[in-house]
C-alpha cells in the first residue's frame, strides 16, 4: 500500500449505498464519509478508514487515528 | 493499530497477504478450482427459486462469483481480503479481512463465498457477524478447501521431516470437515443447514507442478506456526520423493485431493418449514406402521 494522496480519488464518487450497508469493524459503530480526506470515520472507535480509488479500506492497520 | 485478540492464531495474516500478492504477480493465477467452484454456485442458485435484490461476495479471491451475481438485477456488493486484486465490474468494492466484517446487520438478502473461509482464524466467529449482516429469510452459500485436501503432501512431509531433520512442523494448514461445517452453521444461528462435498483429484506430473500450482493460487503455507526460514532442500526432495512413492498411479503422474466443501443455510424466518413441537402429534407412530 502506498502513503501518497491519490489524484484520482477525487474522481471517484461514494457508491451511497455503501454507507448503508458498512459498519466500523471494530465498534460495529456508524461511518461517516468525509469527502475532504477521503475517509470513513468511525466516531465510536475513533480511527478514520482511507478510501482509494473509491473503494473503502476496512482495516483497523490501515486506519488512521483521530485524536 | 492491531486489536487484541484471545483467539489463538492459526494462520500468519500478513503471509496469506504475500502469497496472494505473489499468486496474481504470476500473471497466472491457478483458478481452475476457482472456476469449477463457480460453476457450481450458478447450478446451486439456478433452483432457488427466489430473487436476491441485495448480494454479497464474502472474499472470493478473483471475481468469479461476483461476474456470475452480476448477471441478475439488483445490488452486488464484493468484500475483497487484504492483497486479493479490487479488479473492476458492475458491483461495489469494500477491501476487509474476513474476520471482522464491516457489515451493517440485516443488509444482505444473498451471501457466497467461494474458496475464501479455508484461511480464516475464527469460522465461528465470521459465520456468526455474517448471519447478523444477513436479512431473516436471507441465504447463506459457501464453498471451502476442507476435509481431505492435501492430505498427501500433508502425509509425505511429515514423514520427509521427520525422516530428516528428526522432527515435524505443520507445513499444510488443517482443514474443516463436512460435520464440523454443518455444526458451525447450526452454532451461528443459520436454520435448514446443508453440506456437501464435492471430491477433485488432480493429477500433476510430479509434486512439484503441483506445489507450483499451490503458490499460483495463493495457497503457499500461511501457518503461523510454520517453520521460519527456508525448507531445507534435502527435507523438501525427501518429501517429494515419498509423494511419488506413495501417490503416484501406473502412468507416473501423481494424485493430488481436494475437496471442496459446500455449506448453505438459511437465517431464520417464520415461513421456514420447523419440526413440530414434540408431543404435538395426532397420531401414534405405531399406528402408522401398522400393515393396512
Amino acid at each position: 500500500m502506498t502513503d501518497q494522496d491519490n489524484p484520482r480519488a477525487e474522481m471517484h464518487r461514494l457508491d451511497p449505498r455503501l454507507l448503508e450497508i458498512l459498519v466500523c469493524p471494530l465498534t460495529k459503530g456508524r461511518l461517516e464519509y468525509n469527502r475532504e480526506t477521503q475517509e470513513l470515520v468511525s466516531s465510536s472507535a475513533r480511527l478514520a478508514y482511507p478510501i482509494r480509488d473509491g473503494i473503502p479500506i476496512m482495516l483497523p492497520e490501515e486506519a488512521r487515528r483521530l485524536d | 493499530m492491531a486489536s487484541a485478540s484471545s483467539i489463538p492464531r492459526l494462520f500468519d495474516v500478513h503471509a496469506l497477504t504475500l502469497h496472494a500478492e505473489r499468486a496474481i504477480r504470476l500473471n497466472q493465477p491457478a483458478d481452475f478450482l476457482l472456476q469449477r467452484a463457480a460453476h457450481d454456485l450458478s447450478d446451486r442458485l439456478a433452483v432457488v427459486l427466489r430473487d436476491f435484490e441485495h448480494r454479497l461476495d464474502l472474499g472470493t479471491p478473483l471475481p468469479l462469483a461476483a461476474s456470475m451475481l452480476a448477471q441478475k438485477p439488483g445490488q452486488l456488493t464484493r468484500l475483497v481480503q487484504p492483497g486479493w486484486p479490487t479488479g473492476n465490474g458492475p458491483w461495489t468494492t469494500v477491501e476487509s479481512p474476513l474476520e471482522t466484517l464491516p457489515l451493517t446487520p440485516e443488509s444482505f438478502d444473498l451471501a457466497v463465498s467461494l474458496l475464501a473461509l479455508q484461511s480464516v482464524d475464527d469460522l465461528p466467529g465470521t459465520l456468526i457477524q455474517l448471519r447478523r449482516a444477513l436479512k431473516p429469510d436471507g441465504l447463506f452459500i459457501a464453498c471451502l478447501l476442507g476435509g481431505e485436501t492435501l492430505t498427501e503432501l500433508r502425509q509425505s512431509f511429515l514423514e520427509a521431516e521427520i525422516a530428516v531433520e528428526g522432527g515435524a512442523s505443520p507445513r499444510v494448514a488443517p482443514f474443516a470437515d463436512l460435520r464440523d461445517c454443518g455444526s458451525l452453521l447450526q452454532r451461528a444461528g443459520f436454520a435448514l443447514p446443508v453440506t456437501d462435498v464435492d471430491r477433485v483429484i488432480v493429477r500433476y506430473s510430479d509434486p512439484f507442478a503441483l506445489m507450483r500450482d499451490l503458490r499460483a493460487m495463493g495457497a503457499a503455507n500461511p501457518l503461523a506456526e510454520r517453520r521460519r526460514g527456508f525448507l531445507r532442500r534435502e527435507t523438501l526432495m525427501k518429501a517429494a520423493q515419498i509423494y511419488a512413492q506413495r501417490f503416484s498411479d501406473d502412468d507416473g503422474r501423481v494424485r493430488a485431493t481436494f475437496d471442496l466443501v459446500w455449506m448453505s443455510g438459511w437465517v431464520p424466518h417464520e415461513s421456514q418449514q420447523k419440526p413440530l413441537k414434540p408431543g404435538s402429534a395426532k397420531m401414534s407412530l405405531a399406528e402408522a406402521l401398522k400393515p393396512k
